[in-house]
């Protein structure tokens, strides 16, 4: 069992949701992300996602946007994120990392390699937003013989009878997209999550988590009362920024003000009982 | 597949793309998942309006009586005179409604997306000529519009950006990178993912995911149409070569496309070369890039070793782009085209020779097909035809050209 199943198999023994957070490699520098990544189990992260930087994250709001370019600016590259994921893995065997980001970087790696390299890092599944099912196979033999999840997308404007195209070949969990639109901006309300989730739980097993918009302990637990997780990126990535010093650089407060929203977020999330 | 195969299985170089929107292994459909249904539906209704004959007779009203088409294939008599050698002549899409080629891909896209019930336009402009023709149509069919466009380009091509807002569009200037093309088009994107009830994207070149480099490719291949019922009236054969410039690649998949299964008649892209293609300063993606994945599609691309799409340099705004047509970079790859580079010192110098010798001011971005053209019509002998696409008029860079020439307006 992967490391995916593996906890959301425990977290629902347990009768629990996940939060799932994010966080942008290098941002803004290698030694601060790899702090806030060491912090976040400790702050109640059930699983997390490590951003990789992209020059043109065409699907991302301004908060992700601005992340990435601290992120290139902070020296990320393929290689510098995967030594982040390596070096947060000696310290934590359990918690699944879920690597974000889009296609072109993967293909500059090779994406054979890149499959390899990240499994031996430690990573367990990917996201990979500019690569619908149509495309996904530049990346889902090699994944799949690295033992990598790949974690689908779905959003409003799929249709049902897209669905079954969308989650053949995924694994570990899907990722709902809860709004049309760039992340960090609008919230889905929940009518709308209470319409969408029955619709997607038809066609698949998986556990299901939802993004975009979900800034707040309370929109969290809102997400995980109708869902199996809730990701939190921009509301963290917001923090992060206020905590910046006028030349960009982390000050003393950045990585502790960081994993103190978390713990908000994660505290209401782990108080629904499913 | 692989590379030098033609898209269909065919015997045609003009069939493709195949039906997952690929030339080759150039292209495809590279977007986030709330994109697909769209890309589907916007498929599926170009489909129906290939095999509507009133949508053509729609399409074709609209390109005489308001276009402005056909645009004359003109003998530029004082240009061979002066170079010497290859009979030269230009494709007149300078004489277009709003002053370039950029109108013929907007005015079938208008109509699709009136078919497809939708009352807002995006796009995304570079030179803002792209911004300009779709400004046009939506003042003239009442639709809204919201026009992305690069905070440095905004600065360097103005009077464009007044057009546009005289003609009612919201013309937004985009800071990200560099401020150019790239970014506006990443705006563009997120601008219709996040108002996918009501919006149409209105893509202004041959790139973006599937079906928008063949769509465009259609509505552009009028230029070449033409170009060669007229070439054959004028001439009574086929030309040696075609040159156009290559920003993404609409003006020149345009003409070439028609010429594609004629293997007498040489197909030249001009890129742009900014201060040298080993400048570190260009737009010649072909000639500098690599494969990778960018705006919905694989092609080349300007990047580094990371994957980063770098950012391109031209003094044309309407050719600084780090990307190209997938349907360039398969042409390329099986090497039915060939492209070259110009430099902006080139384009200048080609700029002035065409006003000088024919009284025509060639766009900047058109200057730089001029340039070749004038760089390898001595070398070829006098009875040979040389064909160069004037995709636009210079009116828009006059205050560039003015600044490099060291003149105060
Ligand atoms: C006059 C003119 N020519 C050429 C181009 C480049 O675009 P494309 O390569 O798509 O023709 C532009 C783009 O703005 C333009 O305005």
């Amino acid at each position: 069992m992967s490391r995916i199943a593996r906890r959301f198999a425990s977290l629902r023994q347990h009768g629990r949701g996940a939060l799932i957070p994010y966080v942008e490699a290098c941002d803004p520098d290698y030694d601060t992300s790899l702090a806030i990544l060491r912090g976040m189990p400790g702050a109640g992260a059930d699983l997390i996602e490590v951003g990789v930087p992209f020059s043109d994250p065409s699907a991302d709001g301004p908060t992700i946007q601005k992340a990435a370019l601290r992120g290139l600016k902070g020296g990320s590259s393929m290689k510098r994120v995967l030594e982040m994921v390596r070096a947060f893995r000696e310290g934590d065997d359990e918690t699944p990392i879920i690597l974000m980001g889009y296609t072109n970087p993967i293909e500059a790696y090779g994406p054979e390699r890149f499959c390899v390299d990240a499994r031996k890092a430690g990573v367990d599944g990917l996201i990979v937003v500019d690569l619908p099912p149509e495309e996904s196979d530049l990346l889902a033999g090699p994944a799949a013989a690295a033992g990598l999840d790949i974690i689908r997308l779905v959003a409003p404007t799929t249709p049902d009878e897209r669905l079954p195209v969308v989650f053949s070949g995924a694994s570990g969990f899907v990722y709902y997209v809860s709004i049309t639109g760039v992340t960090g901006t609008r919230t889905a309300s929940t009518d709308e999550l209470a319409q969408a989730l029955p619709r997607l739980r038809k066609a698949t097993d998986l556990p299901i988590a939802i993004g975009f918009g979900i800034r707040t302990p309370e929109l969290a637990a809102n997400a995980v009362r109708v869902a199996d997780a809730a990701v939190v990126a921009s509301a963290l990535l917001n923090t992060l920024e206020t905590t910046l010093d006028e030349e960009g650089k982390a000050t003393s407060r950045t990585v502790p003000a960081v994993l103190e929203q978390l713990r908000g977020l994660a505290d209401a999330v782990h108080a629904v009982k499913k | 597949m692989s590379a030098t195969q033609t898209p269909a299985g065919t015997n045609s170089l003009r069939s493709g793309p195949d039906n997952r929107g690929r030339f080759g292994i150039f292209g495809g459909r590279f977007v986030a998942e709330t994109l697909m249904p769209l890309l589907a539906e916007l498929e599926t209704a170009y489909r129906a309006t290939q095999a509507d004959p009133a949508f053509r007779r729609e399409l074709d009203y609209y390109l005489k009586d308001y276009v402005g088409r056909p645009s004359p294939l003109w003998f530029a008599r004082r240009m061979t005179e002066e170079l010497g050698g290859a009979r030269i002549y230009m494709k007149r899409e300078e004489l277009n409604h709003t002053g370039s080629h950029k109108l013929n891909n907007v005015m079938g896209q208008i109509l699709l997306a009136r078919r497809m019930g939708r009352t807002r336009i995006v796009a995304e402009t570079g030179a803002g000529q792209h911004g300009v023709a779709t400004a046009t149509v939506c003042a003239l069919f009442g639709m809204k519009c919201a026009i992305y466009m690069g905070a440095t380009d905004v600065e360097r091509q103005k009077p464009n950006v007044f057009r546009m807002k005289l003609l009612g569009a919201e013309v937004v200037p985009v800071t990200a990178g560099a401020g150019t093309l790239k970014d506006a088009m990443n705006e563009a994107m997120r601008d219709w993912v996040t108002n996918v009830h009501d919006t149409y994207f209105l893509v202004g070149t041959v790139a973006g995911p599937h079906p928008y480099p063949e769509m465009v490719r259609d509505f552009q291949s009028v230029i070449g149409e033409e170009t060669k019922q007229q070439i054959m009236e004028a001439e009574g054969r086929l030309p040696d070569a075609i040159v156009a410039a290559i920003g993404g690649g609409s003006n020149a998949m345009g003409i070439f496309h028609p010429f594609l299964d004629d293997p007498e008649v040489k197909l030249i892209g001009v890129e742009a070369a900014g201060c040298g293609l080993d400048s570190g300063l260009t737009a010649a993606s072909i000639e500098r890039g690599r494969p990778g994945v960018l705006h919905g599609n694989r092609t080349y691309l300007m990047q580094d070793e990371d994957g980063q799409i770098t950012e391109a340099h031209s003094i044309s705004a309407g050719l600084d782009y780090p990307g190209v047509g997938p349907e360039h970079s398969w042409l390329n790859d099986i090497g039915r085209a060939e492209y070259v580079g110009a430099t902006d010192q080139d384009a200048l110098d080609a700029f002035q020779l065409c006003t000088r010798t024919e009284g025509i001011i060639p766009a900047l971005e058109s200057a730089h097909a001029i340039a070749y053209a004038a760089k390898i019509a001595p070398d070829m002998a006098k009875d040979k035809i040389l064909v160069v696409n004037i995709s636009g008029r210079g009116d828009k860079d006059i205050f560039t050209v003015a600044e490099r020439l060291g003149v105060k307006l």
